[in-house]
């Protein structure tokens, strides 16, 4: 596809005096997992509620789809997860996965045929018909995807996907997150883990509501001459500080 | 279509929720039934008064089946409620009467009061009557002088006339004679006349209700008011609470990382609630006046739609007032603001002979109106057009709170 899915441009945005995104540009492409990854209160979540329109940025632009944000009728195509399991507890994960479905108006009789391939996807086919009170953390987690891809969108973002997630299913996921890639659906991720982050084709590290640096991930180890990403993050945070300081 | 998906899911979160469910139709029973039984006509209400050195006339007057009479020997009023725990005491020097109250209960002050009053008046009456009697009794024997001399003087004149007339006969001189005998006959007309005493008029009433009947109680004329306030204070917990809890649990905002109309949220809470509190209504109405034979002067459609106007009203409150609250428990610190100040203006006490800064705050209170319509539509008969206004204002009340509540969701997202 020629178009990319998230144009951001020179976004700015602030919280009383608190500078949360400084001017940071962002190009997603279709057919790639771009990785965000900073630490807890760098940003990361006021970007991802920027690109779906959720906030109102200070100054710049966030296009969607071609489309400048906030713009509602995008959100559609637009599956989102995000960082805490907002979900209905008193109702199954069928009931939850209908509701977000019917919301995100998959038609009526595509409905039932989306559910079983979203919970068939994190593995929570057996389980469909549990309230959710009864989940664990980590089917939680993967309801929460599962209802991210119910109506099937071009684009996913999602905000820590896999906290709570053991390590054998964490694997499943990203395995169906790259195969969603190779239909040509577009991933946004946060994440905390850095040998997730070695797992995305971009990377953008955020600190402070600064964009610090980026590039495919063996890019970057080349940049900063580190052999993991984890180097990559202590390093350019390291000389942010620095940076700082000298000011 | 996505309205009717929210509505969906709040009927299956209620109905789930049983304990809820069970709050928001049994409660309103539970109390109503209670307050019907506290409410009754009570006249079991006994005060104890007691008495020091008091005429046995008056003490018999004051005896009556709410005050119960004991005797003490002690004049010091105060020691002897204390230590007999009465609730009043009468103690007589000479001619006058003086009562100490305990006054700790106002309702029992007001009996002795009572019974006081109306025997002192009763024993007034008593010395009136015996003295009119006595009266009476001169004004007879005087009449009765009066009427033997009267009876003597026209004997006298009689004879007179007769012996007049005999001579006159005797005489020949007709003339005269009859002249005489006219005289005689008016003479003896007056005798049979003025023996009529006057009877004092005794009145006896004979009460009529417009409203209601004799057997009306404080519990139906407040009833109505009640009904709305049950409804009310219901409705604006459960749906303030759960849009908290939407809020707090992030599903709110998940909710809108969706092209749902922020509109399509709160018509689905208004429809969903709305629905509930529709079911509270019948229930409620419906138990009150099968169960407690109440009797409804005017439409029960019109009491259905005016309990759903001040429930929709609730409904709107009760999310906009959760924007405040950032947990349950300040969700409950709202309610002695913001509900039970209304409950004093629902017609517990007469909002008109109110100073005119409380008839103002009467008057932005959403309560004030359903119970008026209420109240109206229950024991007067109203109909739509009397009570217009006000369902116009309850419907003007939760159209500005609808706007709020749309606008205020953008907190969550801009557009």
């Amino acid at each position: 596809m020629a178009t990319d899915y998230v144009i951001a441009k020179q976004v700015r945005k602030h919280f009383g005096h608190q500078q949360v995104l400084n001017q940071i540009d962002l190009t997603l492409p279709a057919g790639m997992i771009y990785g965000l990854i900073g630490p807890s209160g760098a940003g990361k979540t006021t970007l991802i509620k920027s690109i779906l329109g959720m906030e109102a940025v200070d100054s710049g632009t966030v296009k969607v789809m071609d489309t400048v944000m906030p713009n509602r009728a995008v959100m559609a195509q637009v599956g989102y997860m995000a960082q805490s399991d907002a979900l209905y507890e008193t109702l199954t994960a069928r009931e939850n996965l209908t509701l977000f479905g019917q919301l995100m108006s998959v038609p009526k009789i595509k409905l039932a045929q989306m559910i079983d391939y979203a919970a068939g996807l994190v593995d929570l086919t057996s389980q469909l018909d549990k309230r959710v009170s009864g989940y664990s953390g980590g089917m939680k987690r993967r309801l929460s995807l599962a209802i991210a891809l119910i109506q099937d969108p071009q684009l996913l973002i999602l905000d820590e996907p896999t906290v709570g997630i053991d390590p054998e299913l964490r694997q499943q996921i990203w395995t169906e997150l790259n195969k969603l890639k190779d239909t040509g659906k577009s991933m946004l991720v946060t994440t905390h883990v850095m040998d997730e982050a070695e797992r995305c084709d971009y990377l953008m590290l955020i600190r402070h509501g600064i964009a610090l640096a980026e590039g495919t991930p063996a890019a970057l180890k080349q940049q900063y001459a580190v052999d993991t990403i984890e180097q990559v993050f202590l390093k350019a945070g390291r000389m942010q500080d620095a940076n700082d300081g000298n000011r | 279509m996505r309205t009717m998906a929210i509505v969906r899911r709040v009927f299956k979160q209620m109905l789930r929720d049983k304990r809820t469910l069970a709050l928001m139709f049994l409660a309103p029973l539970l109390i109503m039934t209670l307050m019907y039984f506290l409410f009754q006509n009570n006249t079991t209400q006994v005060a104890s008064l007691g008495v020091h050195h008091v005429d046995q006339s008056v003490v018999n007057v004051i005896d009556t089946k709410n005050v119960t009479i004991h005797h003490y020997d002690s004049s010091q009023a105060r020691k002897m409620i204390k230590q007999h725990d009465l609730d009043g005491y009468l103690t007589q020097k000479n001619g006058q009467l003086t009562i100490t109250y305990s006054n700790s209960n106002p309702t029992n002050t007001f009996l002795i009061k009572a019974s006081l009053q109306s025997g002192l008046v009763k024993l007034k009456m008593k010395t009136l009557v015996t003295v009119t009697k006595k009266q009476r009794a001169a004004l007879e024997s005087q009449q009765a002088a009066l009427k033997k001399l009267t009876a003597a003087q026209t004997q006298a004149t009689v004879t007179k006339l007769k012996t007049a007339i005999a001579q006159a006969q005797a005489r020949g001189d007709q003339a005269t004679a009859e002249k005489l005998q006219k005289q005689l006959k008016q003479a003896t007309a007056t005798t049979s006349s003025s023996t009529q005493s006057a009877k004092a008029t005794s009145y006896t009433t004979k009460s009529h209700y417009i409203y209601g009947s004799s057997d009306s109680t404080f519990f139906e004329n407040f009833l109505p008011a009640f009904l709305g306030f049950f409804v009310f204070f219901f409705v604006f917990l459960i749906s303030g609470v759960s849009l908290l809890n939407e809020r707090t649990t992030g599903t709110l905002s998940r909710l809108l990382a969706t092209p749902i109309r922020r509109s399509e949220i709160i018509m689905g809470y208004l429809i969903g609630y709305g629905g509930f509190a529709i079911i509270q209504t019948v229930l409620t109405v419906v138990f009150t006046i099968t169960v407690f034979k109440i009797h409804l002067v005017g439409s029960i459609w019109l009491v259905f739609l005016t309990n759903l106007l001040l429930a929709l009203v609730a409904l709107t409150l009760g999310i906009f007032i959760s924007t405040f609250a950032n947990s349950e428990f300040q969700m409950i610190q709202f309610i002695p603001l913001i509900v039970v100040p209304q409950i004093f203006f629902a017609g517990l006490v007469p909002v008109d002979g109110m100073a005119s800064w409380l008839q103002a705050i009467a008057h932005i209170m959403p309560l004030y109106y359903g119970a008026n319509a209420l109240t109206a539509v229950v024991t007067k008969g109203a109909g739509l057009g009397d009570i217009g206004v006000n369902l116009l204002i309850l419907v003007g009340f939760m159209v500005v709170l609808t706007m709020l509540n749309i606008v205020g969701m953008k907190r969550y997202r801009k557009v």
